[in-house]
């Protein structure tokens, strides 16, 4: 495998993480505060679509994220309602709002555009286009770290970047902020918040919400930047991965990094070879697919470094003394 | 119902300024329940103030009003003398009020630091927060003896040091009054000294402390004035100088009309129970047995005495077959298994032991079973292998339902719509009618009305009577005193003492309960 | 804590209310997208039942949802939730495929029991690993039945497209067909006189299906284990006082849970395709948790339920064939709404229903003290001292 070849799959596996990195913040807000949600893969799945729609319309990438965005925080509100006003099943919800973005995006699709579920294709200024960064061209010709800089790390789509960025920021926000400390606090004990005189529901729909944002960019990123429109079931269970990431990672930002680069280069690899061979053995391509859902499983199981999920997760708030 | 404040007929006399609370006709009701009627309390500044009372009278019902928890019926609350509203936690941390629960609030997986700020952060930005905390945190260390380090994480230190946590919070909110809910429950007697010490320093600045608490020794070694509470009303508030232990129990205790069980002197037999030295630890680490012994003859009652928590809940598990245990038990000379894979309930049932447990919602009855198959519940192998009869279920129910006088006699109604004396009768009448050769009976008669009690305790004797040995786990003294042939009284894991109820009262008993050996009562 | 309902409320007028919510709100989204909700209704409905061929589909899928709803609700009883059906289904389709290549059945009524056999021990299989992990490490059922899910999905496309593609088959990734010997008769060959169509997709499994319901039936409100599963679901503390031992418990209710699951292939596989094609559920293992929660966990519940979803599936079928604009994933909709309303936001219908039912009771009240039912009223009272 030369340096070329290598570049090519690390910059395709950012490319990938890039979805799978915000959705697993977006969950790392809302399980931080108690919320389970199953229903990112949900979440992305509309905010791609009406991404797309609203970035076709209107020949704006921009207004399509924002489009995007709202449409994640509508199903988002619809979590919050059911799990913390309604004090719902969190679980059932999440499913619930997975169906409703797979079924909803198609039918509005097919309506609006009549493509079988698609929008047409976005081209021009209605996709996040790639970001040179600063003397990329210029540099390219430096050995190794040339093509580096130029393939690997520049020229990208903002929203990339953006990503990138949203990792220190939830880091800072959660460990360097009142507001973090009160949403780490009612994930875990939601009595010694209310006891301390802040209100829990109040708390638990801003972690929600902010799940909502995250979830809405990753999926613009899908359709806008990282796809040229929508296509039916696009999001194709990165939510669920986000998910594996989220307990790969043990609920911590950098951490979220990590797992999803890994998971992201997998995806990556599967992609780019039919089967790998390691050590004469033909591993094939759908083991490195499932890979992700394997090794969360066996996170779970507690064998290799137990992940501990915030203490009050999945359960409804109910005062008592 | 009127809210006594804002009646108009006339105006409510100005408070004592000299008063840190002032409770006027404070009433709370939970539907049927009158958790409290009519509590007046006066506070003064710069005291340790006691509330004392049995498991139920009300004290924590009160001090949940006070901290804005629940909302009372009618009433006013009085801070500094002055008429003040509490709808929430935050309006109780505006007017000064601590609280430290008996079940701590407290992140577990955050440091001290943390959890002291938390809630009371001044800005948007932490790091300011934690550096005030730290250094009010160090003086406070060094005023009142509550030395913690600041950057450990709450589920690595003892309970003790997290009770200090909670005075902690409380004096970073800048609190004037602390409450105290039995806080020495969790802890060892040298811990209890130390906070002891930390009380009355708080109190030598100036701080106004309210303890909640049933053990009488603290009342007598910490407070200056105490209240006592029964069934939801404010008894007597006496200066501690000026009253006894004895005096206190009596009061805690009422006087009532002492239930009278009308029984025959016991004829104790062979004995069917030996318990050897058992040890229990709990999944915290926390030990809850340590070495207990003792024997119960065919045809006699043992009532274990004792404040809540103090081991006889293990005791009952241990012997019902769901706690781990080191130790020796034996029924009618037979070992059993207290570790290994033959220790469930269902060996214990098969070995003639019957289980009448402690919390009969949660553990005895399933609420949503409809009676008949309740009393199937714990011995459903006896209904059959595969299937299930359920016409004999129903059979058995009937006619348990009517030789326990179960009301309404109906065995298709679900658990959760018969009354608390109704459900007990009902787990009685599956464990009792099991011709068991030990009955382990925890709390008979909580939650029970007058009439059912009566009931369940000539049953009790009965099944005495007729040579069973009956191991009775009770908070109630009224209820041990009247049942029991001979009682021992456990505090912190060990039974203090054997009295026979012919030759003790109520105030030795007390004394026991409060962990003061016998030689000193 | 829900005790203000009378029963026939809790059981039946919450889920048609939870249903009328879901079919007013989808009706709300085809008025949106510029189409007549009562036409749509009206097509939807006669595609579904108006027809033998249209009863076909429906009762075929119905099959496949009494399956998967039975599987997902014996897992509630013991409140235990499973989302993996739909990988347990897909493992059940693998059983039957092995079972029908490798083993020369000599008649079709054999197959089907070599084929029901090795469905549900697949299903059941597939279901055991989230459930040890559940009963023994407290890992959550939840998450790791949906990673079983994907890890299913990746083993099928592996197996399909590595090991038992068939040479030759033109490419699409699925073993062989299965021997005509194994070919269940439909309902065609069954009941030619009722008019069905020659080539309907209902076939025998269907009685398995009502099979299905009678053995959870029994299993769940006659056997002692039926006892133990509902006692452990309704409370932990409870079962272990009584000597029911959760692990064996989790394990047991997992094991049929994913066992029912599997037996959809019959369905499906054995019944409908005669091979093993790539996504043999198509969904039915998540429709399985739409039904489980709209019939309340109740074999009859859950039967009326696969009947519901099944009559949307094929109606919705019909729908987009006669109105292009409507897509078949409006059941998707419908379906997302029912488990919404019925799983997560029941208080949003329960506890206005229960405030109109307390005050409705309490008015009646004072002159008759000693109601039945009353678990607020001292019968006490009149006990003779």
């Amino acid at each position: 495998m030369d340096l070329t070849t290598i570049i090519q799959i690390l910059d395709s596996s950012l490319r990938l993480a890039t979805p799978l990195l915000l959705a697993c913040l977006a969950g790392l807000f809302s399980e931080r505060a108690g919320i389970f949600d199953i229903g990112l893969e949900g979440k992305m799945l509309a905010a791609a679509f009406f991404s797309a729609g609203a970035a076709f319309a209107t020949g704006n990438a921009w207004i399509g994220l924002l489009a995007g965005i709202g449409a994640s925080m509508v199903l988002a509100a619809i979590h919050g309602v059911a799990s913390i006003t309604f004090r719902g099943n969190q679980l059932i919800s999440g499913v619930a709002i997975n169906f409703l973005a797979a079924g909803i995006t198609v039918v509005i699709g097919e309506a609006w555009f009549g493509l079988g579920g698609r929008t047409p294709a976005l081209a021009g200024d209605a996709r996040f286009g790639n970001i040179d960064l600063p003397f990329a061209r210029a540099l390219s010709d430096v050995p190794v770290l040339g093509p580096i800089y130029a393939d690997l790390i520049s020229g990208h789509s903002i929203l990339v970047y953006l990503a990138l960025a949203t990792v220190p920021v939830t880091w800072w926000v959660l460990f360097r902020t009142r507001f973090g400390l009160r949403l780490r606090a009612v994930g875990e004990n939601p009595a010694a918040v209310d006891t301390a005189g802040v209100s829990v529901v109040g708390l638990r729909y801003a972690a929600v919400m902010i799940c909502g944002l995250l979830c809405g960019i990753a999926g613009a990123h899908l359709a806008t930047a990282l796809g040229a429109g929508f296509v039916k079931d696009m999001s194709a269970g990165r939510g669920f991965i986000a998910l594996a990431a989220l307990i790969f990672a043990k609920w911590r930002p950098w951490y979220a990094l990590g797992a999803c680069l890994l998971f992201g280069l997998l995806e990556a690899l599967g992609n780019r070879y039919q089967n790998i061979d390691i050590g004469g053995f033909d591993v094939p391509t759908q083991f490195m697919q499932a890979l992700p859902y394997i090794l969360t499983v066996v996170i779970l199981a507690g064998f290799v470094g137990r992940a501990i999920p915030p203490r009050a997760g999945g359960e409804p708030y109910v005062k008592e003394r | 119902m009127t809210v006594a404040s804002s009646g108009p007929s006339h105006t409510p006399p100005p408070g004592d300024p000299g008063l840190a609370i002032e409770l006027r006709g404070i009433s709370k009701a939970f539907g049927p329940v009158q958790a409290n009627k009519d509590i007046d309390l006066a506070v003064r500044r710069g005291t340790i103030h006691g509330i004392i009372g049995e498991n139920g009278a009300g004290k924590s019902t009160l001090m949940s009003i006070l901290y804005g928890f629940y909302k009372a019926d009618r009433g006013t609350v009085l801070i500094g003398g002055r008429e003040t509203e509490i709808p929430d936690s935050q309006a109780a941390i505006d007017a000064g009020i601590g609280m430290v629960f008996q079940h701590f609030k407290l992140v577990e997986n955050f440091t001290v630091l943390e959890n002291v700020v938390l809630g009371a952060e001044d800005g948007a930005m932490l790091k300011p927060s934690l550096a005030k905390a730290r250094r009010l945190l160090t003086e406070l260390a060094h005023e009142y003896e509550l030395d913690v380090d600041p950057d450990a994480v709450i589920e690595d230190i003892g309970v003790g040091l997290q009770q200090r946590v909670e005075i902690l919070k409380a004096l970073y909110r800048e609190a004037d009054i602390l409450i105290l809910d039995e806080p020495t429950g969790v802890l060892t007697p040298a811990e209890a000294d130390h906070l002891f010490r930390i009380l009355k320093g708080l109190r030598d600045q100036g701080k106004t402390i309210i303890l909640i608490t049933h053990k009488l020794r603290e009342i007598m070694e910490i407070t200056d004035t105490v209240s006592v509470m029964r069934r939801g009303e404010m008894t007597a508030t006496v200066k501690t100088a000026e009253t006894s232990p004895e005096e206190l129990a009596e009061l805690m205790v009422g006087r009532k009309v002492l239930l009278r069980v009308d029984k025959a002197p016991a004829r104790p037999k062979d004995v069917i129970l030996e318990v050897r030295d058992l040890h229990v630890t709990d999944a915290q680490g926390v030990h809850r047995l340590k070495g207990v012994s003792f024997d119960i003859r065919a045809g006699e009652v043992l009532g274990i005495a004792g404040v809540a928590g103090n081991g006889q809940s293990e005791l009952l598990e241990v012997l019902g077959g769901y706690e781990k245990a080191t130790g020796r038990v034996r029924v009618k000379g037979h070992e059993i298994d207290l570790t290994g894979s033959a220790s469930d309930a269902q060996t214990r049932r098969a070995r003639g032991i019957a289980h009448v447990p402690e919390d009969r919602q949660r553990e005895g009855l399933i609420m949503d079973y409809r009676a008949w198959e309740n009393v199937a519940f714990g011995y459903q192998k006896d209904f059959g292998g595969t299937l299930m009869d359920h016409a004999a279920m129903k059979r058995d129910c009937a006619g348990k339902m009517e030789r326990f006088d179960v009301r309404p006699p109906d065995p298709t109604l679900a658990a959760k719509s018969f009354s608390g004396g109704n459900q007990q009768k009902i787990v009685l009448a599956r464990e009792i009618e099991r011709n068991p050769d030990l009955l382990l009976i925890g709390q008979p008669t909580r939650g029970v009305d007058i009439g059912a009690i009566e009931f369940i305790h000539q049953q009790i004797v009965a099944l005495r009577d007729q040579g069973k040995a009956i191991l009775l786990v009770s908070v109630e003294l009224d209820e041990i005193m009247a049942l029991s042939d001979r009682i021992a009284v456990m505090f912190d894991g060990r039974i203090m003492g054997e009295r026979l109820p012919s030759e003790t009262d109520q105030g030795e008993l007390g004394l026991l309960m409060a962990g003061m050996a016998g030689e000193a009562a | 804590m829900t005790d203000g309902l009378p029963k026939w409320v809790d059981i039946a007028v919450i889920p048609l209310i939870n249903v009328l919510l879901a079919l007013i709100l989808s009706a709300l989204v085809v008025w949106m997208i510029g189409e007549d909700p009562v036409r749509a209704m009206t097509i939807l409905v006669n595609g579904a039942v108006g027809s033998a061929y249209g009863w076909g589909y429906t009762l075929f899928y119905a099959t496949n949802f009494v399956f998967t709803g039975l599987g997902v609700a014996v897992a509630f009883h013991a409140r235990l939730f499973n989302i993996g059906g739909e990988g347990q289904a897909a493992l059940g389709g693998l059983g039957v495929a092995l079972a029908m290549l490798y083993v020369p059945w000599p008649h079709w009524s054999l197959a089907l029991v070599g084929a029901t056999v090795a469905a549900a021990l697949f299903g059941a299989a597939w279901a055991a690993i989230p459930a040890y992990l559940q009963a023994k490490r407290g890992s959550h059922i939840v998450i790791t039945t949906i990673m079983f899910n994907f890890i299913a999905a990746a083993l099928m496309v592996y197996l399909l497209s590595r090991v038992l593609l068939v040479p030759g088959a033109g490419g699409s990734p699925e073993t062989a067909r299965f021997a005509e010997a194994t070919h269940l008769p439909n309902a065609f060959a069954l009941f030619p006189w009722m008019g069905w169509s020659r080539s309907t997709p209902l076939n025998v499994s269907f009685f398995l299906a009502l099979l299905a319901c009678v053995g959870v039936w029994v299993l769940i409100w006659r056997t002692r284990l039926g006892y133990e599963i509902r006692a452990f679901g309704h409370s932990e503390p409870a079962a272990i006082y009584a000597g029911i031992s959760p692990v064996r418990i989790t394990m047991i209710a997992m094991l049929i849970s994913g066992g029912l699951c599997g037996l959809m292939a019959t369905n499906a596989v054995l019944g409908e395709a005669e091979r093993l094609v790539i996504d043999p559920v198509q969904g039915a293992g998540f429709v399985g948790i739409a039904v489980a929660l709209m019939g309340r966990s109740h074999p009859f519940g859950v039967f009326l339920a696969a009947l519901l979803f099944g009559a949307l599936y094929q109606g919705g079928g019909e729908l987009q064939f006669e109105m292009p604009s409507v897509s078949r994933e409006l059941i998707l909709v419908i379906q997302a709404l029912v488990i919404l309303f019925t799983g997560a936001l029941d208080n949003m219908v329960r506890m206005p229903l229960e405030k109109v039912f307390v005050s409705a009771r309490r008015r009646p009240a004072p002159p008759e003290p000693t109601s039945p039912k009353g678990a607020d009223n001292d019968p006490i009272a009149k006990v003779e001292p």
